[in-house]
């Protein structure tokens, strides 16, 4: 059994030695170099575009709307986005004019002489004063007011956060070119086949003719999901009118000023309760910022709405939600996708809970958590594989959140101490796979292919960023088959060799699209046992078996499609019933110091217990959870976009701070497993889990250490210095 | 015309002198394993040892290299072999999207050849120039311990 064992990452050995090539790395002939002209102003209509008669045009390639052979539109949810602002610009930094030159840096130095002049109209920066919304959902349960007369105590609270730059050190890359009439697209990317569908619009082109393939990434962390089919139809729009492949590489600034970024959100509570603490009612209020275009708000969205109740029993539930539009550049997907904001309101507001009734939230989170059988705000009844309770109960412990959180009331007591200390604590669910119907939707397809000359190799669109996908399907694929994991590969993902497993998005990789591997080697075994007698022994059974199964054809695929399992109901027109699968649980307990002059936080250690069904490769599992929750801990005390006029004006990482080594504290991680029946090895979500809940622990230890509730984050030393005057 | 020692073996520039040493390593000399994070001196994932010290590769006009020894993460190992380092990091999952790796293991390299701490705050204080957005560092870390434990063995 390779399962649950830490087998080796497959991409490790090129990784380590600099042969692993991100797409910069590749040696194209021919290649030229892409750079964008981009809007200065919000909003406005362009009135003229011109070209500095000074630079030798000659020398360039130049792209503008009228070139795209397609639709002007980057397809995802809704058609609103141009893939080149044509006429009308909606954000800072959208893109207008292409250029291509032989020599980077000439490239960018012909961007700059290019100048558009605009007719500016009025912006809308501040999220509560737009009127256009993309989407609103409304959850209901129960009944509200009736709840809420019946409660001894009604609290209230407004929380808010803020963007978030995911920070992949690998920036954006895409290159294009055309080989025997196939348009060719490669580069640094999360969802291959969200890039197909984009490109056959643009360019008026089936799949035959279109083939994207993931280069090597580094890192994506959702911000590669979809501003990558952006930057292939400008590479793929250059490269043709060029005649010659072009790549487009941004540099940091590029990027963070460009791309999308984590939804800013505001939420409101009102929450009522009986005297002992038991939950009466929550109304919930959720506002995100869109941002210029719709690309995947709507989405984020309901993630945030399907976890803004928390993992809590409520009898009387209503969420409101919207995102709205604003005239900066699109906010879109960043792991957790919505559910980290929704989910620091409600865990926040039970310190607010605990001071009005004089209850420690400890003891009121004990009194209202998920358990087996509990019903959701969506009415989903809780059926299988819920680790909540579990989580909670082993992080209080091995922590000694309950010791430490009267250890430091006597330590702040003390006014000779230079610092103060607090201990803070948050739990959550987090729904694996698509939201509601969104993976019927998909009907993703994976499978596993037996070529004649004896090699297994796995089959999907899942793209290994860093998360550890590709040897995880080995893992899977190999104990499914009783082979060593060793003897399988993985396919590129490559939409002209492998099948649409959906996104690598949304925690559902191991648990959707491993369990379609599952599902397919499984078949692959069966033919083995039919057609050879057993499945092969040796490498060189294999190659035996190979022959009789692949019959001089040169291989045989085993693939398979996403069946919706029978249990889970969903209804879109209501959002009732099962909004996910399953859920994936965890707590965190965050144990920090604050300077009393500075108001610096350190955080000294971590400690997190998550139910993840099970652990497929325990050390990449524990990598995931340490590395997301220091984002999590990154976005809860440093990181800040600062807009001026719609634009970032600290996009670089000299100004926008992510955490080092020296910030990052030591992390006690601990594995529940609860495993999930319909999960490969009873597999759930991990990828985005560890990132939603770091935030309202550090908010509530700042409250435990400073006696201030701050509703905001990042809580830096500024912040905490106001909340001290 | 700058003359400079790259892995061991002599190479020769003839380009602008002040073009960064990132650009010709990975340009001119096609020596590719040397990333480009921020272009400002932040993220570390361009780091090399100019002879011995850790740069930042994007800083470092290759003029100022003229005479000098460069190494970069294809001076430590290959697939076939790694070093103890780098199987350090492969055994304790320091390396993830690997695009901080090269420049992670240059300064780890540096720091245990140079005799720093073994102790975890003594790693943490080497690597604070090298950013990593996907491990939050305590793999990295064990990594690099490990391997200076591999190494006194």
């Amino acid at each position: 059994m390779s399962v649950g064992k830490n087998e080796p990452r497959r991409d490790g050995p090129a990784k380590l030695t600099g042969r692993a090539l991100y797409l910069d790395d590749m040696s194209i002939p021919g290649c030229w170099h892409g750079a964008t002209v981009r809007s200065t102003v919000p909003h406005g209509r362009i009135k003229s575009v011109s070209y500095d008669p000074d630079f030798a045009w000659n020398e360039c390639v130049i792209v503008t709307a009228k070139d795209i052979p397609g639709k002007n539109i980057v397809t995802l949810i809704e058609p609103d986005q141009p893939l080149l602002a044509d006429g009308l610009v909606r954000h800072r930094e959208e893109a207008i004019v292409l250029i291509a030159h032989p020599d980077r840096a000439t490239a960018y130095e012909a961007a700059k002489r290019v100048k558009i002049e605009y007719e500016p109209l009025p912006p809308v920066f501040d999220m509560e004063k737009s009127d256009k919304a993309f989407k609103s959902y409304l959850i209901e349960r129960g009944d509200l007011d009736a709840g809420f007369a019946a409660a001894d105590f009604v609290v209230e609270g407004e929380y808010r956060t803020p963007s978030q730059e995911q920070a992949y050190i690998e920036n954006n890359a895409i290159a294009a070119y055309e080989e025997n009439g196939v348009l060719i697209v490669t580069g640094s990317l999360q969802c291959p086949y969200y890039v197909l569908k984009a490109m056959k619009q643009i360019f008026n082109r089936d799949e035959s003719r279109v083939r994207i393939i993931q280069a090597v990434t580094g890192g994506g962390f959702g911000g590669k999901e979809e501003y990558p089919s952006m930057i292939a139809g400008h590479a793929a729009l250059l490269a043709l009118k060029a005649g010659r492949p072009v790549k487009i590489v941004y540099d940091r600034h590029e990027d963070m000023a460009a791309t999308t970024k984590r939804h800013p959100a505001v939420v409101r509570h009102r929450t009522g309760l009986t005297k002992d603490g038991k939950l009466l009612a929550q109304d919930i209020e959720v506002v995100m910022d869109g941002g210029a275009y719709a690309t995947l708000s709507a989405v984020v969205l309901s993630r945030g709405t399907l976890h803004a109740a928390g993992v809590y029993e409520c009898p009387n539930t209503r969420v409101r939600s919207k995102v709205v539009m604003t005239n900066t550049p699109p906010n879109g997907a960043f792991r957790g996708f919505g559910a980290p904001q929704t989910l620091f309101a409600v865990e926040l507001h039970w310190e607010k809970i605990a001071d009005a009734l004089g209850i420690d939230s400890l003891t009121l989170r004990r009194k209202n958590i998920f358990k087996l059988g509990s019903t959701t705000a969506t009415g989903q009844n809780l059926i299988e594989s819920v680790g909540a309770e579990e989580c909670l109960e082993k992080t209080v412990k091995r922590s000694k959140y309950e010791a430490k959180r009267k250890q430091y009331d006597r330590w702040n007591a003390n006014p000779r101490n230079s610092t103060w200390k607090g201990i803070g604590l948050s739990v959550c669910h987090h729904g694996a796979g698509f939201t509601g119907s969104g993976e019927v939707y998909l009907a993703s397809r994976a499978g596993v292919a037996l070529t004649k000359t004896g090699e297994l190799i796995v089959l999907a669109a899942s793209t290994e960023i860093g998360q550890g996908t590709n040897t995880m399907f080995t893992q899977i694929a190999g104990d499914a088959l009783g082979v060593p994991a060793s003897w399988l590969s993985v396919e590129t993902p490559d939409t002209h060799k492998v099948p649409d497993s959906g996104p690598t998005v949304a925690s559902r990789t191991c648990m959707i699209v491993g369990g379609l591997v599952n599902r397919a080697a499984h078949d692959l075994k069966r033919a083995f046992e039919n057609e050879y007698g057993r499945v092969p022994l040796t490498p060189s059974d294999l190659k035996k078996a190979a022959a009789v199964l692949c019959q001089g054809t040169p291989a045989r695929r085993f693939e398979v499609q996403f069946e919706k399992p029978a249990e889970v109901v969903w209804d879109d027109a209501t959002y009732r019933g099962d909004a996910y699968g399953v859920y994936s649980y965890a707590t965190i307990v965050v144990d920090l110091e604050i300077d009393k002059l500075t108001c610096e936080v350190r955080v000294n250690n971590v400690t997190t217990a998550q139910d993840i069904g099970k652990a497929l490769n325990p050390l990449l599992a524990e990598g995931q959870i340490i590395g997301g929750s220091t984002q999590g801990l990154g976005w809860a005390l440093l990181e800040e976009p600062l807009y001026k006029d719609g634009a970032m004006i600290n996009a670089q990482l000299t100004n926008y701070v992510i955490p080092t080594a020296l910030d990052t504290p030591p992390f006690e991680v601990i594995l529940v497993e609860k495993p999930y029946s319909r999960g490969p090895f009873g597999a759930k979500g991990l990828g985005e889990l560890p990132m939603d809940i770091p935030g309202p622990a550090v908010a509530a230890a700042v409250k435990h250490a400073t006696g201030r509730l701050i509703p905001t984050l990042p809580q830096t030393p500024e912040r905490i210095a106001r909340a001290r005057t | 015309m700058i003359k400079l020692t790259v892995n061991g073996k002599k190479k020769t520039f003839t380009g602008a002198p002040f073009k960064r040493l990132i650009d010709v390593l990975r340009e001119d000399f096609a020596i590719t394993g040397t990333k480009e994070g921020c272009g400002e001196g932040e993220c570390g994932a361009c780091t090399v040892l100019l002879d011995g010290k850790p740069v930042n590769s994007c800083l470092v006009p290759v003029c100022q290299a003229e005479g000098r020894k460069i190494e970069t993460v294809e001076s430590l190992g290959t697939p076939e072999k790694l070093s103890k380092l780098q199987s350090g990091f492969l055994a304790c999952g320091g390396a993830q999207c690997g695009i901080c790796t090269p420049g992670m293991l240059i300064t780890a390299h540096a720091h245990l050849k140079s005799g720093g701490g073994r102790d975890s705050k003594s790693v943490r204080t080497a690597l604070s120039g090298n950013l990593c957005r996907c491990t939050g560092y305590q793999d990295i870390v064990k990594s690099v311990i490990s391997a200076a434990r591999s190494r006194k063995k």
